[in-house]
C-alpha cells in the first residue's frame, strides 16, 4: 500500500515521459492532478486504517543490500502519517495551481511527480539508508525545479547554493547514520531495530559526535540559524509551486528527522543536549522573526518567517528532552505541538507562497513597495492573503495557534527563560504580517505598470483559488477541531516521549 | 445550548465575512440577517442566563475547551448580547456600514466575547481573547484606505497582543504549577513560584486589554474606527473583557498576595490620570475614550479589592452608558460631520432625541444620582474603603474628575446653535431606538443589586457615602458648566500623557532598529560567510589545479619521458647485423667473467 502511494507518482511520471511534448500542456497538468488525487485517496485509506494503539502500520520490508544491513523498509505511524498527508495535499494544490503553466510543461510535471514520489517516500522510510536516498533525491529534483523554472539568471545561482549547502548537510547526516550503524550489534540501518537495540544508551563522546553529525545535517535542511542562508535566495528565485513545496515539504524533512531518528535513536544524548536544541530553536524563532520584519521583498519575508516557525518545532522537541524539569503531560504537549506545527506550517506557508506567486504573476515583482491598496482592486486576493497572514501569526481558530500554544505551554515548565523569549516571536510576526498587509493591500491603490500601458491586474483565478482555498480550509479545520489531527499524533508522541526518557 | 449560543454569532459572522469575499451581492441582506442573528443570540443569552448550562469538549492532551455559565457570566452574556443588538440596529442607519463585511465582523467579535465570558479554562479564554483582538483590528481598520485608521488598528492589535503574551505564559505556568487542566477554578492551586508567574501573566494581559496604564494609548487611536465599533469596543466587549477577567479571577489575585493591591492601585491611578486626560480633550470621541479607561479603572480597582459584585454592577452600568454615548456621538458625526467639541455646539438643541439621551448618558457617566453609574461607582468605592482609605480617596477624586469631563461635554452640546453652523444632515430612523433603549438602561441599571443573586453588594455603600459621591458629582458637573470652554487643557494631558510616544521610543523603535541590524548581519556576515566558504573552496581547487596538480602531472610526465629515452637507448643495439651481435656478446661475456672474478676475489 505504502509502496503504491510512493511509486504511483513515479509511475505516472514514467508514462508521461513517453508522451510526446507536442501534446497540449493541460494534458500533462491534468494527469498530474489526477495522479495526486489518486494518491490522496490512498493516503486517506491509510489514515483510516492506522492502528489505533500506536506503533507502525502498513509495514513492508524487502531485502535490499543484506550484507550492509540495508533493507527496503517502509511503514507509517502518528508522526509520519500527518506529514505524508501534508505532502499529498500540498502537491495536489501545486498541481492545481500549475494549471496555467506554459513553460516546458512536460519536463515540469514529470519533475514534480518525481519530487512528489521521493518526498512521500522519505516520510514512510524506516531504514536510514532509504531515508538518506530519498533525502538526497529531493535535493536533486528541487535543484532542477529552481534552476529550470525560477525567475531568470539569479535562479541558477540560488539553485546551486541550495544544492551545495543542503547536499553538504546530507553528507553530515550520512556520517551520523554510519556511526549509528557501526555502534549497533549486529550492524543495521533499520530504524525500528536501532530503536529497540538503543546502541548508544550510555551517551558519551561517540554518541555526542553522532548526534552532532545528524543534528547538523538536519539543521541545515530545517533550516535553523546559522545554517539558513540558503533558504531566502532559494525561495525568492523559485517558482511559486517550487517555493510552496520547498517550504511545505522539504523543510519538514529536517524537523521530521529529529522526531524519527535523532530523538528515539539517541535518547540519552538527546537528553544531555536538549538545552542546546532549545536554545538553537529560540535563536531561530527570534532571529527569524526580526530579520523577516526588516524585509521589503514578500518572498524573502515569508522565507524568514519559516525559519521562525521551524524554531518553534526545535523548541518543542528540545523541551521534550528536558526530562528533569517537566512532567509527562508537558513533554507530550511539546512533542505533539512540534508535529502539529510541521503540518500547520506546511499548509499556511504553502498558501502564502502560492499567493505570492499570484502577486508575481500580476505585478512581476515581489517588492512590497511596488504595490499598495490592492484590497480595492483585488478583494479576493486580499481576503485570502489576510486569512493566511493571520493564520501564520498564530491566531486562534487557525492551526498555527494549536501548534504554538502546545509548544509554549509544554516547554515553559522545563525551560522558562528560553520559552518566555520565544513567546515574543508571536508579537514580532504579528507586526511583520500587519506591515505586509498594510503595504500590499491597504491605503491608496498602486500597482507596478508595464512599460507604456497600465498592467491588467485581475483577481484570483479559479485554478488559483482551487489551489489556495482548500489549504486555508484545512488550516481552519485543524484550528477549530484539532482532535482530527491530534488523535493521530498523540499516541505516537506519547511513545516518542517514553523512548526519549528511557 | 451553549455551543449554539457562541456558535450562531461566530459561524454566522464568519459566513458573512466569507460571503463578502465571494460576492458583493450579499451586502443587500447582510444587515437583516445580522439583526436576526443578534436577536437570536440575545434570546439564547437570556435563556442561558436563566438555565446556567455548562458544556465542554476535549481539545488538547488533558486540556479541554470548557464553557459554562455562572452568575457573573450570566450578567455578561445578556449585556454583550444587548450591546451587539443595539449597535447593529444603529449601524443599519449608516449606509457605509450596511455591508456583509461589517456585520460579519461585528458578529464574530461578539461571538468571541461570548466565549470569553463563558470560558471555564485558560485555553478557551485565550483563544476567544485573541480572536477578539484580531477582529477589533479588522473593525478599526474598516475604512482601509485611510492610513490613520490602519495605523491605529495596528497599534491596537499589537499592543493588546503584546499584553496577551501574559496569558500564554500564564497557561504554561499553570501547567508547570500542576494545574494540568488549566481550569480557571483550579488556578489558585498552582504551586510555588509558578503561581506568581501565572498571576503576573493574567494581570498584564487583562490590563492591556482594558487599556489601563501603561497600555491606555491604543484606545485613543481606536477612535478612528466607525462609531458603532467604538460603542461596541467600549461598552460590553474588548476593554470590558480585561475587567471581566480580573473580576472572574479575583480569588486568584488574592492568593498571590501582591496582585490584589497592585491591580487596585493601577485601576485607581488609571481612573484619575485618564480622567484628567479626558477633561483635556477637544474631540468628543477622544474624551469618551479616555473616560472609558478611567471608568474601567473602577472595575479593575474593584477586582483588586475583591469586590466582584461591585465591579460587575459598574461594568454593566458603564456598558449601557458608554454604548449610548458613543452611538450619540456617532449620530452627530453622521449628521454634522464632526466630532470636535467646538463643532458640536448646539448639537443637542438641533437633534433633541440624541441630545436628551446623550444627556442621560453623560449624567450617568458623571455619577449624578439616581442614574446607574452613581450606584456602580459607589459600590466600587465602598469595596475600596473596606480595603484602604487611600484607595477610596483617590477614587473619590477620580469621581469628581468624571463630573468634570461629563460636564464639559454637556456644556458644548447644549450651547446655542452658532449662526455660522453648517447645514446639518439628518439622524436616520434606525439610530433612534437604540439610543432610547440604552438611555433607559443607563438610567435604571443601578437597581441591579436589588435583584440579588450574585450581584448583591458586599459591602453595600453606606447612605453617607452615596450622598457624598452624589454631591461631588453634581458639584463637579456644575463647575464644568461654569468653566465651559475655559476648562484648562494642559498639553501633556491632551496628548494622553505621551504614552504612545513612550511606547514607540522604548519598544517599537528599538525592535525595528534591531531587526534591520540583524537583517544586515544576515546578508553581510552569515550569507556572505557561507558564500565565502564556497568561493574559498573553488579557489583552493584552482590552486591545487595550478600548483599541485601541475607538479604531480609533471612528475608523471617526467617518468614517461625518461622511459621513452631509455627505450630509445635500448633500441640502439638492435642493429640486425650478426657480427655486431657477436661483438656485443663477447663484450658481455668479458664483463660477466670480470664480475665472476671480482666475486671470487672478494669472497
Amino acid at each position: 500500500m505504502l509502496s503504491l502511494i510512493v511509486f504511483w507518482p513515479a509511475l505516472v511520471a514514467a508514462v508521461l515521459l513517453c508522451v510526446p511534448a507536442r501534446v497540449p500542456p493541460k494534458v500533462f497538468v491534468g494527469a498530474w492532478i489526477a495522479a495526486s488525487l489518486v494518491d490522496l485517496v490512498l493516503i486517506g485509506v491509510v489514515w483510516v486504517g492506522l492502528p489505533a494503539g500506536g506503533g507502525y502500520g502498513f509495514e513492508e520490508r524487502v531485502v535490499w543490500i543484506p550484507t550492509a544491513g540495508i533493507s527496503y523498509h517502509v511503514g507509517v505511524d502518528g508522526l509520519s502519517l500527518p506529514l505524508l498527508a501534508l505532502t499529498g495535499v500540498l502537491f495536489t494544490a501545486c498541481a492545481v495551481f500549475a494549471w496555467r503553466e506554459t513553460r516546458r510543461v512536460k519536463a515540469y510535471v514529470t519533475l514534480f511527480l518525481a519530487l512528489q514520489a521521493v518526498s512521500l517516500g522519505l516520510f514512510v522510510a524506516l531504514d536510514l539508508i532509504l531515508f538518506f536516498v530519498f533525502f538526497d533525491l529531493s535535493i536533486v529534483f528541487m535543484y532542477f525545479v529552481i534552476a529550470g523554472w525560477g525567475h531568470g539568471a539569479a535562479a541558477r545561482g540560488a539553485a546551486l547554493r541550495f544544492f551545495l549547502y543542503t547536499f553538504l548537510g546530507s553528507l553530515a547526516l550520512l556520517l551520523g547514520f554510519i556511526l549509528l550503524f557501526l555502534a549497533a550489534v549486529p550492524h543495521t540501518f533499520d530504524i525500528p531495530e536501532l530503536v529497540a537495540a538503543n546502541p548508544l544508551a550510555g551517551g558519551g563522546l561517540y554518541s555526542g559526535l553522532t548526534l552532532l553529525a545528524i543534528g547538523v545535517g538536519l539543521a541545515v535542511k530545517t533550516p535553523s540559524v546559522p545554517f539558513h542562508t540558503w533558504l531566502p535566495p532559494a525561495h525568492t528565485e523559485a517558482p511559486a509551486t517550487g517555493s510552496a513545496v520547498l517550504a511545505g515539504v522539504l523543510l519538514k524533512m529536517g524537523t521530521y528527522g529529529f522526531v524519527r531518528i535523532a530523538m528515539p535513536l539517541l535518547p540519552a544524548t538527546w537528553r544531555d543536549y536538549a538545552m542546546v536544541v532549545v536554545i538553537v530553536g529560540v535563536v531561530s524563532v527570534v532571529y527569524g522573526a526580526l530579520v523577516a520584519l526588516a524585509q521589503t521583498d514578500l518572498k524573502r519575508m515569508i522565507a524568514y518567517t519559516s525559519i521562525n516557525h521551524m524554531g518553534y518545532v526545535l523548541l518543542g522537541v528540545g523541551a521534550a528532552g528536558l526530562v528533569a524539569g517537566s512532567d509527562e503531560q508537558a513533554r507530550q504537549l511539546a512533542t505533539t505541538g512540534a508535529v502539529t506545527q510541521m503540518v500547520s506550517h506546511g499548509l499556511i506557508t504553502g498558501a502564502l507562497f502560492l499567493l505570492a506567486g499570484v502577486l508575481h504573476d500580476r505585478g512581476g515583482t515581489y517588492d512590497m513597495g511596488a504595490y499598495s491598496g490592492l484590497a480595492a482592486r483585488v478583494p479576493r486576493f486580499a481576503g485570502l492573503f489576510v486569512i493566511a497572514a493571520f493564520a501564520s501569526l498564530g491566531l486562534p481558530g487557525f492551526s498555527g495557534f494549536i501548534a504554538e500554544f502546545q509548544i509554549f505551554t509544554g516547554a515553559l515548565g522545563a525551560a522558562p527563560v528560553p520559552t518566555a523569549v520565544a513567546v515574543t516571536g508571536i508579537v514580532v510576526t504579528a507586526g511583520l504580517f500587519l506591515l505586509a498587509v498594510q503595504r500590499l493591500l491597504l491605503g491608496p491603490l498602486r500597482v507596478p505598470d508595464a512599460p507604456g500601458t497600465p498592467r491588467p491586474f485581475p483577481d484570483v483565478r479559479v485554478s488559483e483559488a482551487l489551489a489556495v482555498v482548500p489549504l486555508l480550509v484545512l488550516v481552519v479545520v485543524l484550528g477549530v477541531v484539532p482532535r482530527v489531527l491530534l488523535d493521530v499524533i498523540e499516541p505516537a508522541s506519547r511513545t516518542l516521549v517514553d523512548l526519549v526518557s528511557r | 445550548m451553549l455551543w449554539l449560543l457562541v456558535g450562531v454569532p461566530l459561524l454566522g459572522g464568519a459566513g458573512l465575512v466569507v460571503a463578502a469575499l465571494v460576492t458583493r451581492r450579499t451586502d443587500r441582506w447582510a444587515t437583516a440577517s445580522g439583526l436576526v442573528v443578534a436577536a437570536v443570540t440575545l434570546a439564547m443569552g437570556i435563556a442561558a442566563a436563566v438555565l446556567r448550562p455548562a458544556t465542554g469538549a476535549p481539545l488538547l492532551a488533558g486540556i479541554g475547551f470548557g464553557l459554562g455559565v455562572d452568575g457573573l457570566s450570566a450578567v455578561m452574556l445578556v449585556t454583550v448580547a444587548v450591546a451587539v443588538l443595539a449597535v447593529l440596529v444603529f449601524a443599519a442607519g449608516e449606509a457605509e456600514l450596511r455591508t456583509a463585511r461589517f456585520v460579519g465582523l461585528v458578529l464574530v467579535f461578539a461571538g468571541a466575547m461570548l466565549v470569553t465570558v463563558t470560558a471555564t479554562g485558560l485555553l478557551p479564554l485565550l483563544m476567544a481573547w485573541e480572536v477578539m483582538g484580531a477582529t477589533s483590528w479588522a473593525l478599526i481598520a474598516y475604512h482601509f484606505r485611510d492610513p490613520a485608521a490602519v495605523g491605529a488598528a495596528h497599534t491596537a492589535f499589537l499592543t493588546t497582543r503584546t499584553a496577551d503574551l501574559g496569558l500564554y505564559l500564564a497557561a504554561g505556568a499553570a501547567l508547570a504549577g500542576g494545574v494540568g487542566s488549566l481550569a480557571l477554578a483550579d488556578l489558585p492551586a498552582a504551586r510555588g513560584a509558578w503561581l506568581h508567574l501565572l498571576v503576573a501573566g493574567v494581570v498584564v494581559a487583562a490590563l492591556g486589554k482594558s487599556a489601563q496604564l501603561p497600555f491606555s494609548f491604543w484606545l485613543s487611536g481606536a477612535m478612528r474606527g466607525p462609531s458603532p465599533v467604538s460603542a461596541l469596543l467600549h461598552s460590553a466587549t474588548m476593554v470590558a473583557a480585561g475587567a471581566y477577567v480580573l473580576l472572574r479571577l479575583a480569588p486568584l489575585l488574592g492568593t498571590s498576595g501582591w496582585a490584589g493591591p497592585l491591580v487596585a492601585w493601577v485601576g485607581a491611578a488609571t481612573a484619575l490620570v485618564l480622567g484628567l486626560v479626558a477633561v483635556a480633550q477637544t474631540d468628543l470621541k477622544q474624551l469618551l475614550a479616555a473616560s472609558t479607561c478611567a471608568q474601567i479603572g473602577y472595575m479593575v480597582l474593584a477586582a483588586g479589592v475583591g469586590g466582584t459584585a461591585a465591579g460587575t454592577v459598574a461594568l454593566v452600568a458603564h456598558a449601557a452608558t458608554k454604548g449610548l454615548l458613543f452611538l450619540a456621538a456617532g449620530a452627530w458625526l453622521a449628521a454634522l460631520g464632526t466630532r470636535q467639541l467646538d463643532g458640536l455646539r448646539g448639537a443637542a438643541r438641533r437633534f433633541p432625541v440624541v441630545g436628551v439621551t446623550f444627556t442621560v448618558g453623560a449624567l450617568s457617566l458623571a455619577g449624578v444620582p439616581p442614574l446607574s453609574l452613581w450606584i456602580g461607582k459607589d459600590a466600587v468605592l465602598a469595596a475600596a474603603l473596606d480595603a484602604s482609605p487611600a484607595l477610596y480617596g483617590v477614587g473619590l477624586v477620580a469621581a469628581a474628575v468624571a463630573g468634570l469631563y461629563s460636564g464639559v461635554a454637556l456644556w458644548y452640546v447644549w450651547q446655542a446653535v452658532p449662526d455660522d453652523a453648517p447645514v446639518a444632515g439628518r439622524v436616520s430612523a434606525p439610530m433612534r431606538p437604540p439610543l432610547i433603549g440604552l438611555a433607559v438602561l443607563a438610567a435604571v441599571l443601578g437597581l441591579l443589586p436589588q435583584l440579588g443573586g450574585g450581584l448583591a453588594l458586599d459591602p453595600a455603600p453606606a447612605a453617607s457615602e452615596l450622598v457624598v459621591s452624589g454631591v461631588v458629582a453634581v458639584a463637579a458637573v456644575a463647575l464644568a458648566w461654569r468653566l465651559g470652554e475655559r476648562m484648562p487643557r494642559p498639553a501633556p494631558l491632551r496628548g494622553w500623557v505621551g504614552l504612545e510616544r513612550a511606547a514607540h521610543a522604548t519598544v517599537v523603535a528599538p525592535v525595528l532598529a534591531l531587526a534591520s541590524a540583524l537583517a544586515r548581519f544576515d546578508d553581510r556576515v552569515l550569507a556572505r560567510g557561507a558564500d565565502d566558504t564556497a568561493l574559498a573552496t573553488v579557489r583552493l581547487a584552482r590552486t591545487l589545479d595550478r600548483r599541485v596538480e601541475f607538479s604531480v602531472d609533471g612528475a608523471v610526465r617526467a617518468v614517461a619521458a625518461g622511459a621513452r629515452v631509455l627505450g630509445r637507448w635500448a633500441r640502439r643495439p638492435q642493429t640486425g647485423q650478426l657480427h655486431q651481435y657477436y661483438a656485443q656478446t663477447s663484450v658481455g661475456f668479458a664483463l660477466l667473467a670480470a664480475l665472476a672474478l671480482l666475486v671470487i676475489v672478494v669472497r
